[in-house]
């Protein structure tokens, strides 16, 4: 069994776990605007709780995204300084993902779908059916779209759980699509759910070097213009 | 000691490795200037973007270069501000990471004190005290320099700084971002006398700059004109010397004031050959000297952040707390 730190930025909250081989510790904290000031101390917190090191840990998992592009890049900076300075591996984890699979544990509901609220009019979108061991597969790719026909591609003849932001901003449009249970305390991704997911998945092959660190932004295409015939 | 410098203050990813003893060993720069130049200016998510994908291939080379081992290093230095926060926060978290993982010291630098001490990078150094003219895109101050850390403003611009006012009025001609540069080497063809532009705020006392109106009076200039390839350089001459003529009278000034007789110079204009010449010009009949960084060295780099960084470490500064400044005055700064 594997020695894991994780750290998630990608949304309002700021959160770090450490998993041992014995313990489980987890800090998680909603404080916009101070991920860059709270994350490391935080990491520092937990690895100390654990009572190891940094160079204990077997690898690294981040929170890649999708979400606020700032706070994805505090974790995935600090995890490529942590990484490089700790010759350790990591492991890109989604935001998504990351909630529904702490849907799935808390409820045993095996598939949902996840939300977060993009802005500009979107959400950041995936649906994930998780199998009893916690291995999962995508019934819909991470995408952001808007939220009117969203989720055409489901099974309506199945039930859902639903989680994350996206389904507060936008409760009526989606749940007149489909019918879900909307999660009512399960709200923003953590790094504890990312660190047991990646507990449970990841594989040798998955994991980064420092320099291959990077966000997952899945908008690319934002309002900036390029001049004329550029 | 043995410092890494770590600069994302804008669209430049610049590493450096800079050893109290053997000087400067590596540094590395990666430009996004192309990348934006599509747009007309800086998109600071772009920016941001750039310098999470270029910065630790870019520290590992730098390390590799500098045949130093992460052992080695005894502190980190990154630039905590100002500049853009996005683009800040790549430098100061990856800075931060290392930090803890090597369980060394780390310090955030304010990027226009590396540019002020950019020229002690150079074989001859400046002795305090001195003038120093700071001239960039985003920046136009004039510092009385008396150590490390003690600044005291003598006068910035009130409007555009005047890397601004020549990246705007080459954007008006038509050249390409980043234009500044561009308009000095278009100027080399014109002909001094054609067109006469104003030498703003030189008739009243003081140290302050203003160079939006110049920007507006080519604008004008060349609206009412032929517009002709050769009426295109003419303006660019008449516009850089004005700028730098305003920028040599307020220099002479400052130094009558301060009684110094060293002016260094540093930012992104210093590599202005016409602005150099010129001030050099001024100290020989002041009988003062002029310094400044070599022209790699005048826009942003990694080796003015490791620089400043080693004498701040040295003097047992540090970061507890990571922070960025994307707007924090170079007069707040702590003396060594």
């Amino acid at each position: 069994m594997k020695t894991i730190l994780a750290l998630d930025t990608s949304t309002e909250a700021c959160s770090a776990a450490v998993l041992t081989p014995t313990q489980f510790v987890s800090e998680f904290e909603v404080c916009p605007r101070e991920h860059n000031q709270k994350l490391l101390p935080m990491a520092e917190a937990v690895l100390q709780q654990a009572g190891i090191s940094l160079q204990e840990v077997d690898y690294i998992v981040y929170g890649q995204g999708p979400g606020s592009f700032t706070g994805v890049r505090i974790a995935t900076g600090i995890v490529q300084g942590l990484a490089l300075g700790s010759d350790k591996p990591t492991l890109g984890m989604s935001s998504l993902l990351a909630m529904a699979y702490a849907v799935f544990k808390k409820t045993g509901q095996t598939r949902v779908i996840a939300a977060i609220d993009a802005r500009m009019g979107e959400i950041y979108l995936a649906a994930i059916e998780f199998n009893e061991a916690g291995m999962f597969r995508y019934l819909i790719d991470e995408c952001v779209c808007a939220p009117e026909q969203a989720l055409d591609a489901l099974d309506k003849t199945h039930s859902y759980a639903a989680v994350g932001t996206g389904w507060h901003t936008y409760e009526t449009v989606l749940t007149s699509q489909i019918n879900a249970d909307i999660n009512a305390d399960i709200y923003l991704p953590d790094a504890a759910s990312m660190a047991e997911l990646a507990k449970l998945t990841a594989t040798p092959e998955q994991l980064l070097s420092a320099a291959e660190v990077s966000p997952v932004y899945i908008r690319d295409k934002v309002t900036w213009q390029k001049l004329p015939g550029k | 000691m043995r410092i890494l410098g770590i600069e994302t203050s804008c669209d430049e990813t610049g590493i450096a490795v800079y050893d109290e003893q053997q000087g400067l060993l590596s540094h590395q720069l990666y430009s996004q200037a192309k990348m934006h130049a599509d747009y007309g200016g800086v998109v600071p998510e772009l920016a941001s973007r750039d310098h999470i994908r270029k910065i630790v291939p870019l520290i590992e080379r730098c390390l590799a270069d500098a045949d130093t081992d992460k052992t080695q290093i005894d502190g980190i230095a990154y630039t905590s501000g100002p500049g853009l926060i996005g683009a800040l926060l790549v430098g100061s978290t990856v800075a931060r990471g290392l930090a803890f993982a090597w369980q060394k010291p780390v310090i955030g630098i304010h990027h226009m004190e590396g540019h002020l001490l950019a020229p002690m990078l150079e074989d001859t150094q400046a002795e305090f005290p001195f003038v120093a003219l700071l001239v960039s895109g985003g920046h136009s101050l004039l510092v009385e320099v008396t150590a490390i850390g003690e600044y005291q403003l003598l006068g910035e611009s009130i409007d555009d700084a005047v890397g601004e006012a020549f990246d705007k009025t080459a954007k008006i001609m038509g050249l390409d971002y980043p234009g500044g540069p561009r308009l000095a080497k278009l100027a080399e063809q014109g002909r001094p006398g054609r067109y006469k532009f104003p030498r703003p705020m030189t008739d009243r006392p003081g140290l302050d700059f203003s160079f939006s109106g110049l920007k507006t009076f080519a604008a004008n200039t060349l609206r009412d004109s032929d517009q002709s390839a050769q009426t295109l350089a003419d303006i660019a001459y008449a516009f850089q010397e004005a700028a730098v003529d305003t920028l040599v009278i307020k220099c002479k000034r400052a130094l009558k004031q301060t009684g110094h007789k060293r002016l260094v110079i540093a930012g992104g204009v210093s590599a202005n050959t016409f602005l150099r010449s010129q001030l050099d010009k001024l100290l020989t009949s002041l009988g003062g000297q002029v310094y400044y960084p070599r022209l790699e060295f005048c826009t942003d780099n990694g080796a003015m952040i490791a620089y400043a960084g080693l004498q701040r470490l040295k003097a047992g500064q540090a970061d507890t707390n990571l922070k960025v400044r994307p707007r924090w005055p170079l007069t707040e700064l702590e003396a060594l």
